[in-house]
């Protein structure tokens, strides 16, 4: 306990610092670096509440984008009705809604349900959404103008990010945090010592879901023009799981180094490659699973447990005499070891006797 | 208005009868070769434009199209299966963990041979006309290929059903979906022939997709819809169980036609998803399943 006060209070100051610094940003950064930061921004926090359910109940979701959408999509459709943070809550509300109703019917049963499930939910939500503009509505994507700049949306987002590494902080200091943990490692363990394994699936799911819908609904404004295809783009789901893979599960920091070089990855190749794009990005990703299968933490990690390994230390000209030395000793053990003697051509007669007078006196036990 | 109903029904059928074609070749990859393969409909995708383009610019039946985009997809997934799957089957501990791992790797397969089919054949929705004529059946008129790709679903779908039952060949697969460790314990091959019932759902796919682009209009885009169906369809009929992946693509087909009658066109898969909940909630083991 205390040595976890410590190191919170160590860390603590400078993180603070590190967060203020990045909220002046945007006076120090350039159109195109404060766009480049929104774009980091947004896919980290999303990682991070990705990181959040699957990371620990290691349930792979692929819904990502589904929620980004709903986000998104709230604000599309409300935005000359209502104030915009006003919006936001409303988002939160929805997402909520939709990730308890996804969680309960999904989550209960098995997790390949759930996976599968999220797998088409964005597809889903995009056909019900296309439906509804139109035949409900007869339009066919919608424009946002409203007053809420690059500036604002930064400093909305880097709340929302302290926010998601706030929440993962404390979960993994929590109860719910650890039952997590145990049912990723085993279920049915999980279930023995008494843990609710739905309930908390279903807490850390939707509390995820939810900073990924205000992810979206944030996002919005930055967009300008929205369909559904822009919203449900399964694209999003996509780049999302890699950069958690990428980054590793195990730590909540993880996800800061998958999002940077994936991040750079995407603007080299969107600028340089537009066409092959999708194609690169599966390929990084394949190679992530099949090479990478703990992520750049888990190079970290390893690293680490290297350089705190007991070494072994250089043995010097006296490591060959101490060998030597061994080597002797060895052979004296091996003249000196006691020996069985040759028994000649009495020695099957001695043995037969012997058997037979152990028939007669049976030996003592 | 119940004559319009038997028609809708009816279309339905036919519409599902290639769904369930499309999911036994997906549960022969899951329920047989214990893989989520998420990359599946990319396949269909493939045998769509294999088809589209040998009628356009050859001007070679649909059909005899089959002839080579079914051996060629069979090669091909018995190549994803033995090089990209099996080392994941090598080193997972249990069946979870191998689920997991073989969801992101056919994940990162899926963005792959889209990004590739957007690349060669571009985004755009397309379309040939093939036995566009209408037949009479029972009264009710139906577009002819529509009715082809039913019968050729229904010839696809029995002959796996007589290789699963009547051969020593189906009766190994049906061990393997039963349980491979047994199936190992009685001499049967396991890796070998998961790569080969994994190859032969390959197989099925690209026969549903020529098929399919016979009647409807296709894009690069198209297979992860096909994907979600399968999926679908295997979990309402339960996992391993062929008469399931049947019925249920049958229901989800009448399911689908009824919905584009009544509501609209564009809802199919939110069709597909009311369905699935409903049997979840009802039999969470699927319609067939039976632990």
């Amino acid at each position: 306990m205390r040595a976890r006060t410590a190191a919170t209070a160590i860390a603590g100051p400078p993180l603070v610092l590190l967060v203020a610094i990045l909220a002046c940003l945007p006076w120090l950064l350039s159109d195109y670096e404060l766009s480049l930061a929104l774009h980091l921004l947004s896919y980290l926090t999303l990682t991070v509440a990705w990181a959040m359910f699957s990371g620990t109940t290691r349930l792979v979701s692929l819904a990502t984008s589904a929620f980004f959408g709903v986000g998104m999509y709230t604000v599309a459709m409300l935005v000359k009705l209502m104030p915009l943070e006003a919006i936001f809550a409303v988002a939160a509300g929805i997402g909520a809604v939709l990730a308890l109703v996804v969680g309960i019917v999904t989550l209960r049963i098995s997790g390949m349900f759930f996976v599968i499930f999220g797998f088409g939910l964005s597809e889903m939500m995009r056909q019900l959404m296309v439906w509804w503009e139109i035949n409900k509505t007869f339009t066919m994507g919608r424009y946002v103008r409203v007053n809420f700049d690059n500036t604002m949306i930064y400093e909305h987002l880097l709340g929302l990010c302290v926010l998601a590494f706030a929440a993962g902080f404390l979960l993994r200091r929590s109860r719910l945090g650890i039952a997590a943990l145990v049912i990723g490692e085993d279920e049915t363990v999980a279930r023995q010592v008494g843990i609710d394994v739905p309930f908390v699936k279903l807490a850390i799911f939707v509390l995820s879901c939810v900073l990924m819908t205000l992810v979206g609904a944030v996002m919005a404004p930055r967009f300008g023009f929205i369909n559904p295809n822009i919203a449900f783009n399964p694209l999003i789901s996509f780049q999302v799981v890699i950069m958690a893979l990428l980054g590793g599960l195990k730590r909540l920091w993880g996800p800061i180094l998958g999002v940077l070089p994936l991040i750079a990855l995407s603007e080299t190749l969107e600028v340089e490659f537009p066409f092959w794009y999708s194609i690169l990005l599966g390929l990084v990703f394949m190679a992530i699973v099949y090479f990478l299968p703990r992520g750049a933490v888990g190079l970290i990690d390893d690293a680490w447990e290297r350089l705190g390994r007991p070494m072994e230390l250089p043995r010097g000209y006296t490591g060959w005499l101490r060998d030597a030395g061994a080597g002797v000793a060895r052979a004296w053990a091996w003249l000196s070891r006691p020996r069985t003697l040759p028994g000649g051509f009495t020695g099957p007669i001695e043995g037969w006797a012997k058997r037979q007078w152990r028939r007669l006196v049976p030996e003592e036990r | 208005m119940a004559m319009q109903l038997i028609e809708v029904v009816i279309g339905g059928v036919i519409l599902g009868g290639l769904y369930a074609l499309v999911a036994i070749g997906f549960n022969l990859q899951y329920g047989m070769a214990r893989i989520v393969n998420l990359a599946y409909g990319e396949f269909l995708m493939g045998a769509a434009f294999a088809a589209f383009w040998t009628f356009t610019l050859l001007a070679v039946s649909p059909i005899l199209s089959l002839a080579l985009s079914v051996p060629v997809t069979f090669a091909a997934n018995w190549l994803v299966y033995r090089y990209l799957m099996a080392p994941l089957v090598r080193r997972a501990r249990d069946r979870e963990q191998l689920e997991g791992e073989t969801i992101l790797a056919t994940f990162g397969l899926l963005f792959v041979l889209r990004g590739a089919a957007t690349l060669a054949f571009s985004a755009n929705n397309r379309y040939y006309d093939y036995l566009g004529a209408p037949v009479r059946i029972l009264g009710f008129t139906y577009a002819a290929n529509r009715v082809l790709a039913f019968a050729l679903a229904c010839a696809f779908g029995v002959a796996v059903w007589l290789i699963l039952t009547r051969t020593r060949f189906g009766a190994a697969l049906r061990a393997l979906a039963i349980d491979p460790v047994g199936a190992r314990l009685v001499g049967i091959d396991v890796r070998g022939m998961s790569a080969l019932a994994f190859a032969g759902g390959g197989a099925l796919v690209a026969a549903a997709g020529t098929l399919v682009s016979t009647f409807l209009s296709f894009n690069p885009a198209i297979g992860i819809e096909f994907t979600m169906k399968a999926l679908v369809v295997v979990i309402m009929g339960g996992v391993g169980k062929m008469m399931g992946s049947l019925v249920a693509g049958l229901l989800l087909g009448v399911a689908e036609s009824l919905c584009s009658f009544y509501l609209d066109s564009g809802l199919t898969l939110a069709v597909a998803y009311a369905l699935f909940l409903v049997v979840l909630i009802l039999r969470p083991r699927g319609l067939f399943g039976t632990r």
